[in-house]
């Protein structure tokens, strides 16, 4: 057993039982890969370290000019007038843009939307675009800017979700939101407060997140070319979104989709806050349209905090009743969102955080209440780990506290709730599958953590979480029943095997992921794959890189495009050989009989056989998520906003945090994680372990240092790297990240995610880590070395 | 007044028209057209802009390109070995990893090269340290730093 757990990654040709399958036809052994579950190098990895990789920033069209944007130096106010003539007067403008030229609504809850490209009558945040200029070159657009006078009126400025409801008598940001209440909801599942009637131990706290935001390091960038003769629009965009951008686009300009084509250049990261379309690519667009010529906007770093869409700091109330042997009764959860300006995700995340009670432990009564409530801040939106970081964060140190409570280990109250596959929530989903289990057990083994806690000196501590995340997402987010991916596979012998799709590779190493899916599925190498990725005209349709969704949907897109291939391959050959064609097995560019291994021809011999007769051979594929209903299964009603968090499966992960706090200095220093994910067959286990150490160097950052901050009248304090801290290697923590052995049938070769799952545990893990250290719990974020040192010294005095 | 001037970049000569203003990532980036050196912040905070100047690690976003005249600089893309072979740092990054989004990597391999440079056998903590003005989000950092550590034991074989 312990010989198994320290060969976690080395397994991948044996079965989740251990069996070896070597002799077995190879048909049968849908474990046994060769291109799937190999750590491989990104097939983009070399363009990128010579530099040679080109990202929108990086472009030049023949006669292209630049864009600029003018930004309000109020957060509230009335915009009374725009004079541009002076700006329109310099020579070298070409044109400028207000408002008022694309009024269109946008944003990607299309129920919801609510934003414009620049502002129309009012600004909601600082920084908030309200004019923007085309020019010959960067300098004359930025003294453009300078010339543009704007009139504002202002009005009182609410930073605080509280004080923005209490006073939306006196001032509505929104005048259709009555209360400054973007959306507020109720999900109620059973009969909570019966259940907590009857629990042993009960407890509830208050729990306050900060306010992060993403921290790519490619600005936002949008390069935009009209051709006026055909009215053809071609944007290049540092996007996720290939799809919604080019939906919101089409509604902006008014023009047809199909007259837009939108291009992903290489993506210098993303992590939610290239999500929405941004008003850089609407600005380039209009700005392009109106001059007949490329126009190109780079964001510079300020622009990018004024307009980020980080994290919504959500204010929590939760309670937790659990029976006298620890099983969970009942959860009771009270949220209040800070939304900033404008709704973009919001709607979504409101309801994701209801959803992440449900899950990874068996909670059989749950009631929720939330609100997202307009702020004057720039709006929040998604990411990494998007409406989970917040009260997984809650769920855990509540957790952890109840553990104390009973006089058991928080290890053992988690283990004793954790679900296990084939789990049907209280509000309908699914769990197919789930190595949940292996995953507290390995990282708490791992990192010795039942010898450990509270076993060790004052200033030294350790604390432990678990947490899980959607794997792909069960609708669109608009109206409509169409598949969520559809690939397009060309086969012939001029260019080899060709992987046509919108997938957009933000660093995240879909390319390389899907090249070996379909080196897997047609016998061949993933070298032998190219992928044409991220565009909306050569690809076929996708939503985006978002809700951990790619792997899985691209994955089985790709088997079903791949089926078509094998299928003619497989008869051709069978011509050739004198064999039935569903003898045929394809591995490692040879097709033989399963019966006879001497009857074998090679893969590029059928291609060609077949090319040569029927031309180029293409497979087609699409993906369409299971749509379970959010109902609740003790009254059989809909409940609403409930299908949003329902996703065809979900990963998990644990992880334990060892810190040291300077109880001179209040710092605290991360020293050791141990974590444990379940991310079903790791089709690159490389890639896996980096999205994990990301995830975790991610959430160190958030729940530590990262805070954006703003004055009285809502002028950023931070709007730069310089004083907005994220992580540097200076702060890396020994990391030990495992790879449970994980396989769910339900999904294509058994995957799952890991880009978003791995953020979860951390903010908990390392709050409880620093309780165990000092013995102060933190509801507040970011634990910073001010809050450190006070708590010391109110401890010291008695206080607390 | 724009001004003529000559910048060596990769061992070739330049002659740029510039303003005495010109910070040195928009003259390399835009007049020569050296695009692999990424603009990040602008304010010398995330080290996507590292060049090497004389050898020396220095970002190019906060210094004038007519500062710079006189002086060896290189790039990322002045790394490739004239085979077109990757350089032994380049390649460790692609073998172990350590490139994501790829925004921050010309930067980290320039700034590697030049740790390695001075230390061809570095502690862990010294990569850390001088990796330090670096950010990157996407690795959390440990695969760069297994990948110099890589390179560093190429470097004491053969020498680079």
């Amino acid at each position: 057993m312990e010989k198994k757990d320290l060969n976690l990654k080395s397994k991948w040709n044996l079965t989740p039982e251990g069996w070896n399958l070597e002799g077995v036809p190879a048909c049968q052994d849908e474990k046994r890969y060769t291109q799937v579950g190999r750590s491989v190098p990104r097939i983009d990895g070399p363009i990128k370290v010579k530099g040679e990789a080109i990202y929108t920033g990086d472009m030049t069209l023949p006669g292209m000019v630049y864009g600029k944007i003018k930004r309000s130096i109020y957060a509230h106010a009335i915009i009374k007038k725009i004079d541009c003539s002076k700006a329109r007067e310099l020579p070298g403008v070409l044109a400028v843009l207000t408002g008022d030229e694309a009024p269109n609504k946008w944003g990607i809850v299309p129920q919801a939307a609510n934003e414009t490209v620049l502002a129309v009558g009012k600004v909601r945040f600082y920084g908030e675009g309200v004019a923007a200029v085309a020019a010959l070159d960067e300098e004359t657009a930025e003294a453009a800017l300078g010339l543009i006078e704007v009139e504002y009126e202002r009005l009182p400025v609410l930073l605080n979700p509280f004080e923005s409801m209490e006073r939306s008598q006196e001032v509505l940001i929104h005048e259709d939101s009555k209360g400054n209440i973007m959306h507020a909801g109720e999900q109620v599942y059973g009969d909570v407060d019966k259940a907590f009637a009857g629990c042993e131990y009960v407890l509830e706290r208050e729990f306050h997140t900060n306010y992060p935001q993403h921290g790519f390091l490619e600005p936002h960038s949008a390069l935009a070319s009209y051709d006026a003769q055909n009215g053809q629009l071609h944007l290049w965009a540092s996007s996720q979104i290939p799809h919604y951008l080019h939906r919101q686009m089409s509604i902006v300009l008014e023009i047809p989709m199909n007259k837009i084509r939108v291009t992903l250049p290489t993506i210098g990261g993303g992590f939610g806050g290239k999500g929405e379309a941004a008003p850089s690519e609407f600005v380039a667009c209009l700005l392009s349209r109106k001059v007949g010529r490329p126009v190109k906007v780079v964001y510079d770093r300020q622009e990018v905090f004024y307009t980020n869409k980080g994290r919504h700091p959500c204010h929590m109330k939760v309670k937790m009743g659990l029976d006298k042997d620890g099983y969970i009764q009942a959860v009771d959860f009270d949220n209040t969102l800070d939304k900033g300006a404008y709704s973009g995700w919001g709607i979504v995340v409101l309801f994701y955080t209801a959803s992440m009670i449900h899950l990874p432990y068996k909670v059989p009564n749950a009631r929720f209440r939330g609100r997202s409530v307009y702020t004057n801040k720039p709006s929040t939106g998604a990411m990494r780990g998007l409406g989970g970081v917040q009260p997984r964060w809650a769920l855990e140190c509540l957790m952890d506290e109840m553990a104390e409570m009973m006089g058991i280990s928080p290890y053992e109250l988690k283990l004793k709730n954790a679900i296990e596959s084939g789990h049907t929530c209280i509000n309908n989903m699914f769990v197919p599958h789930s190595e949940f289990k292996k995953c507290l057990e390995t990282a708490v083994k791992k990192s010795g953590f039942l010898e450990k806690q509270g076993k060790l000196p004052f200033g030294k501590g350790i604390g432990m979480a678990g947490g899980y995340y959607i794997t792909g997402t069960a609708y669109t987010l608009y109206q409509n029943y169409k598949p969520h991916t559809t690939v397009m596979i060309r086969v012939d012998t001029e260019g080899g095997v060709t992987l046509l799709c919108a997938a957009a590779e933000i660093g995240q190493g879909c390319n390389t992921v899907m090249a070996q899916m379909v080196a897997e599925e047609l016998g061949i190498q993933y070298e032998d794959v190219h992928v044409q990725s991220g565009d909306t005209e050569i690809g076929a349709f996708d939503l985006g890189s978002f809700a951990s969704r790619l792997t899985y949907a691209a994955g089985a897109a790709i088997k079903m495009a791949c089926v078509e291939i094998n299928q003619r391959l497989k008869e051709t050959a069978a011509g050739m050989l004198g064999v039935r064609a569903d003898q045929l097995v394809i591995k490692n560019h040879e097709i033989y009989s399963m019966y006879e291994i001497k009857k074998r021809i090679s893969w590029e011999k059928a291609v060609e056989a077949y090319t040569s007769i029927n031309g180029t051979l293409v497979g087609m594929g699409n993906f369409s998520p299971p749509r379970r209903k959010g109902i609740d299964i003790i009254s059989g009603n809909r409940v609403q906003g409930a299908n949003i968090g329902h996703s065809p499966t979900f990963g998990f992960s644990s992880q334990v945090h060892e810190v040291e706090v300077d109880v001179e200095t209040g710092r605290i220093y991360v020293k050791k994680v141990t974590e444990a994910g379940d991310c079903g067959t790791p089709v690159n286990p490389m890639s896996v372990d980096g999205q994990v150490e990301g995830s975790i160097m991610f959430n160190i950052g958030a729940c530590l240092y990262e805070d954006q901050k703003l004055d009285v009248n809502g002028k950023h304090l931070n709007p730069n790297f310089h004083d907005y801290k994220t992580p540097t290697t200076m702060e890396m923590p020994e990391m030990d990240t495992n790879i449970v052995e994980s396989y769910d049938h339900s999904a294509p070769f058994g995957v799952k995610e890991t880009g978003e799952g791995a953020v979860q545990p951390t903010f908990p893990a390392l709050t409880n880590a620093i309780y165990d250290a000092i013995g102060v719990r933190f509801y507040n974020l970011p634990i910073t070395p001010e809050m450190v040192l006070k708590v010391l010294k109110d401890k010291k005095e008695g206080k607390l | 007044m724009k001004k003529l001037i000559e910048l060596d970049i990769n061992g070739r000569i330049y002659e740029v028209a510039i303003d005495a203003r010109d910070l040195l990532i928009d003259v390399i980036r835009n007049k020569v057209g050296l695009t692999g050196s990424k603009k990040g912040c602008g304010d010398g905070d995330c080290g996507a802009c590292t060049v090497l100047i004389d050898g020396k690690p220095e970002l190019s976003c906060i210094k004038l390109a007519i500062a710079s005249q006189g002086k060896k600089i290189t790039t990322i893309e002045g790394l490739v070995q004239e085979s077109g072979q990757l350089h032994p740092i380049q390649q460790a990054y692609v073998d172990h990893g350590a490139v994501q989004c790829g925004f921050c990597t010309p930067g980290m391999i320039l700034s590697s090269k030049a740790l390695l440079d001075r230390n061809p056998n570095p502690t862990e903590q010294y990569i850390k340290h001088e990796l330090s003005g670096n950010i990157c989000r996407c690795t959390g950092y440990k695969r760069i730093i297994e990948a110099v550590e890589a390179a560093a034991k190429v470097w004491s074989k053969e020498g680079v």
